[in-house]
């Protein structure tokens, strides 16, 4: 690994300091040899842009999660055993419920930095599926999945569905009103799996739900099964990291070849440290700040009540809202079961959605048959196709996720349900379209106005007459510096569809050629060297 | 449009290379940065940072001391806000003094130029992988694993078997009964009391008003003491007195109804929730979790929402004190769906 300074740092002067890192540094080099390690990771390179910190903010909300979730597993009570309620929160004294519940009210009126810490635990894993959510959509838009970054998508993908479930088990736990009818909701749509679905609720919960078994087996899973899976998968995402380097957008200097930025010691560790301590800083504000899940206003869990304007954790959201979409009647006899096509319908439609999400790398290097290497991040405009299938994808979830708020969004805006679920309905149908081609047009303007940048500079806003009584505008002209951000990027066209060797067209070499069409037939080339010479003669 | 340099498509791919493409610049000149050519400015920065610092440890002693000053006094819900308040402000402002001082070191004064480092392809160079291959080769010959083909093909068979007493050890998450039977039945039987919920007072008749909707309980779900909550999850009912004329009664539910008084299970059709919200006027329940309706007039018959099927109606009638009883447990399975059903 080499690595070429463009200016010397100065020289750091041994102080005693120096002297005792050294010393220590002796003594684990010679027993573990890690000075290797040193040479190798110390100073990797790191490139620099904001975007690229929200894998950060993922990264450092699990520690958070980590650190919260550790006091809390010191007062919480994962069971379903029945107690009369003898805490400080003076509604609920007397009450019967279990002592998960129990405890977690311990936890917010009898334990000094409780609730807190629930807070900042329940703030961090919303923050957390949000930023991994955004870091896909960032890795996504800028086509850092392609080659040789697949299995990482992937790896990052199973991330975050792990993260989705380990938020799932933990909104569980405290056993109270609104986690209990979440868990019911769950119940509802396992026991809708043909043949299997029965069994498997029966199992989960133990008998019949509730049951008293579910909230010791969320907990197992919830902070020793899933934890363990999830940090599996983070050192696998980031080996990966390191062994594919970082991608970098582009720039003057930067190439396919190279990384431009700050080595790990010391810039790029100072500021992931300190941003560490930035992430953990707003969540614990916002922790102190802002209640979250505020269980003892809904009660232990019953079976019978329920209060309106139920909603699940965010993330969840748009799981609910697909339930909610669904027409009325959608269940059916079929060879002697019960079909209950508003649950499975769901259940497939969310599982496909995922499945193109995570699938989507290969599908693309299916389309281009690209095999290059891509070391260089996209800006969204110049990948058009793909930036408008995300943002259908984006409007596919987005109208999911505002199902899951149709109550809410019926009482504040004084409409009916029956016209905001019709509405979204429709939505969800048209809405991934409208996105795409809407989408698509921009990026290709987009393109446009950076091709007529390039060749004839920024619009001043100066006008001036020339000496034969024109008008016209000056445009300012860009340095090399700034073209270059502007007509580096990848080429495609469609593919040509030819015969094979045998002289034949298979099935999936049209396929091929018509996706390729679909995908690059309007495109926007970048400008080259005859191009902007013949623009510059005039 | 002038000439834009010969296209070249790689092969097998979509991808082009063009000639004529504008070359890269190389790199910008670094830029210097106030505190890289102005010591005083470095050296104001090291202060102020290091002033950051020394307020981060503060405010985390400050927490320490907050932790003890606001003590919670049970009871006092105001004291658990104080205390979360205070302690929490004060750990987040120590935090972030720390975070931004470290953040604004590393970028005012650590050394700012960009460093580049050479990629290398991902896959190993050809020799590696020419040894690696070598390696596979090696082990399969001292090992016989393509030439024995027998013992290859038994001891994967063997593999494949390993995993299958593991599924017989989770057949003991849930108990041995048949789940089938245990979800066609209620605890309500011919003679139970309608009751109220949760207070358990049985209903009389009598007390019901036309237009009044009232959450119900068997009376003797207390009596379940270890399967409670699993018996309410399936026994819950909700009752409501309609006008006669305003219900549509078939033929054979003739019965089932006691002078415009009828009860429905509460458990929603769809997935489970309580359906516990009642519109008088419009004789509608409403499930708040996914919005589907009902229509009380017409024995429960889905309206809206992702709902199929009407929920299910408990036959009552009423005993010779005038309380409220049921004729019969439920006739259909209560509840969301299942494959099993109507088996």
């Amino acid at each position: 690994m080499t690595v070429a300074t463009k200016s010397k740092p100065a020289r750091q002067s041994s102080g005693t300091g120096m002297r005792f890192v050294g010393g220590v540094a002796n003594y684990l080099d010679e027993r573990t040899s890690i000075s290797t390690a040193v040479k190798a990771l110390g100073r990797k390179i790191f490139p620099d842009h904001w975007s690229f910190m929200l894998g950060e903010i993922a990264l450092y909300s699990f520690v958070i999660i980590l650190l919260s979730g550790t006091f809390l597993t010191l007062f919480y009570d994962p069971s379903m055993t029945e107690v009369h309620y003898d805490g400080s929160y003076v509604p609920l004294k007397g009450i019967h419920m279990s002592a998960a519940y129990s405890s977690t009210l311990n936890i917010t009126f009898d334990i000094r930095g409780g609730l807190l810490m629930r807070q900042v635990h329940h703030w961090a894993a919303l923050l957390f599926v949000a930023a991994i959510g955004l870091h896909m959509l960032r890795v996504f838009f800028t086509g850092a999945f392609r080659k040789p970054r697949e299995i990482n998508w992937v790896v990052g993908f199973l991330l975050f569905i792990m993260a989705m479930a380990e938020g799932f088990t933990g909104y569980s736990l405290p056993d109270d009103l609104l986690s209990g009818n979440g868990l019911r909701i769950i119940d509802g749509m396992i026991k809708a799996v043909p043949g299997a679905g029965l069994w498997i609720s029966y199992l989960l919960f133990g008998g019949e739900f509730p049951g008293d078994d579910v909230i010791p087996r969320l907990y197992m899973l919830h902070i020793m099964l899933l934890p363990a899976i999830v940090i599996a998968l983070i050192a696998v995402h980031l080996v990966l990291l390191i062994v594919n380097k970082h991608t970098q957008f582009a720039g003057p200097g930067r190439t396919e070849e190279n990384v431009v930025g700050s080595p790990i010691l010391a810039v790029f560790a100072a500021k992931a440290g300190g941003f560490f301590f930035l992430v953990f800083g707003v969540t614990m504000l916002i922790a102190s700040l802002v209640t979250i899940n505020p269980i003892w206003s809904y009660g232990p869990y019953d079976p019978s009540p329920v209060s309106a304007g139920t909603q699940p954790d965010w993330y969840i959201g748009f799981a609910d809202g697909m339930l909610r979409l669904i027409p009325s009647g959608w269940e059916f006899e079929v060879l002697g079961g019960t079909l209950s096509l508003n649950l499975i319908v769901p259940i497939v439609v969310l599982m496909v959605f995922l499945g193109l999400v995570a699938f989507y790398p290969f599908f693309e290097a299916w389309v281009t048959g690209d095999k290059r290497e891509h070391h260089i991040a996209e800006r969204p405009r110049n990948a058009p196709t793909r930036t408008a299938i995300g943002a259908a994808g984006v409007a596919f979830y987005a109208v999911l996720w505002a199902a899951a708020s149709s109550d809410l969004i019926a009482t504040h805006f004084r409409t009916t349900i029956e016209g905001v679920i019709l509405t979204l309905q429709i939505l969800l149908i048209v809405g991934p379209f409208i996105a795409f081609w809407l989408t698509k047009k921009m990026a290709l303007a987009l393109q446009r106005k950076d091709r007529e940048v390039v060749l004839h500079g920024y619009e001043s806003s100066r006008i001036v007459r020339l000496p034969g009584g024109e008008y016209r505008e000056i445009h300012t002209p860009l340095d090399d510096f700034e073209k270059w951000r502007l007509v580096s990027f990848d080429e495609f066209e469609p593919i040509v569809l030819r015969p094979n060797d045998r002289g034949r067209i298979t099935l999936s070499a049209r396929a091929k050629a018509s996706v390729s069409k679909f995908y690059f037939e309007d495109r926007i080339a970048p400008v080259t060297k005859p191009e902007l010479e013949s623009a510059s003669q005039h | 449009m002038a000439e834009s340099g010969k296209k070249v498509a790689l092969k097998g791919s979509s991808a082009v290379e063009r000639s004529g493409r504008i070359d890269n610049p190389g790199f910008e000149p670094a830029h210097q940065r106030v505190h890289d050519v102005n010591p005083d400015k470095a050296a104001s920065a090291e202060r102020g940072i290091s002033l950051l610092f020394l307020l981060s440890g503060l405010l985390s002693v400050t927490a320490f001391v907050l932790y003890f000053l606001f003590p919670i006094v049970p009871g006092d819900l105001w004291t658990v806000r104080i205390s979360t308040l205070l302690v929490g402000v004060a750990i987040a402002a120590s935090l972030l003094t720390l975070g931004v001082g470290v953040v604004h070191w590393a970028k005012t004064l650590m050394h700012g130029h960009e460093l580049v480092e050479e990629r290398h392809e991902t896959r190993g160079d050809e020799p590696t992988r020419a040894r690696a291959v070598e390696i596979f080769q090696e082990a399969n010959a001292e090992s016989g694993w393509t030439r024995r083909r027998l013992l290859r093909n038994s001891l994967i068979t063997a593999l494949v078997a390993f995993p299958v007493p593991a599924i017989a050890l989770f057949r003991d998450l849930a108990p041995a009964a048949d789940p089938v039977e245990a979800l066609k039945h209620t605890i309500w039987r011919a003679g139970t009391r309608l009751a109220r919920d949760p207070s358990g007072t049985p209903i009389k008749a009598s007390e019901i008003t036309i237009g009044s909707a009232v959450h119900v309980i068997p009376e003797n779900l207390d009596t379940y003491e270890e399967t409670f909550l699993n018996e309410k999850a399936k026994a819950a009912v909700l009752l409501m007195r309609l006008d006669p004329a305003d219900l549509n009664i078939s033929e054979e539910r003739k019965d089932w109804s006691y002078d415009g008084i009828v009860a429905y299970s509460k458990i929603c059709t769809h997935v489970g929730c309580p359906v516990a919200l009642y519109e008088q006027q419009t004789h509608h329940l409403l499930c708040p979790c996914h919005q589907s309706q009902f229509d009380v007039s017409n024995e429960c018959a889905v309206i809206f929402g992702p709902a199929a099927r009407p929920l299910p109606q408990l036959p009552i009638s009423v005993d010779a004190e005038g309380y409220l009883v049921a004729q019969s447990d439920f006739l259909e399975p209560v509840g969301p769906s299942f494959w099993e059903r109507n088996q």
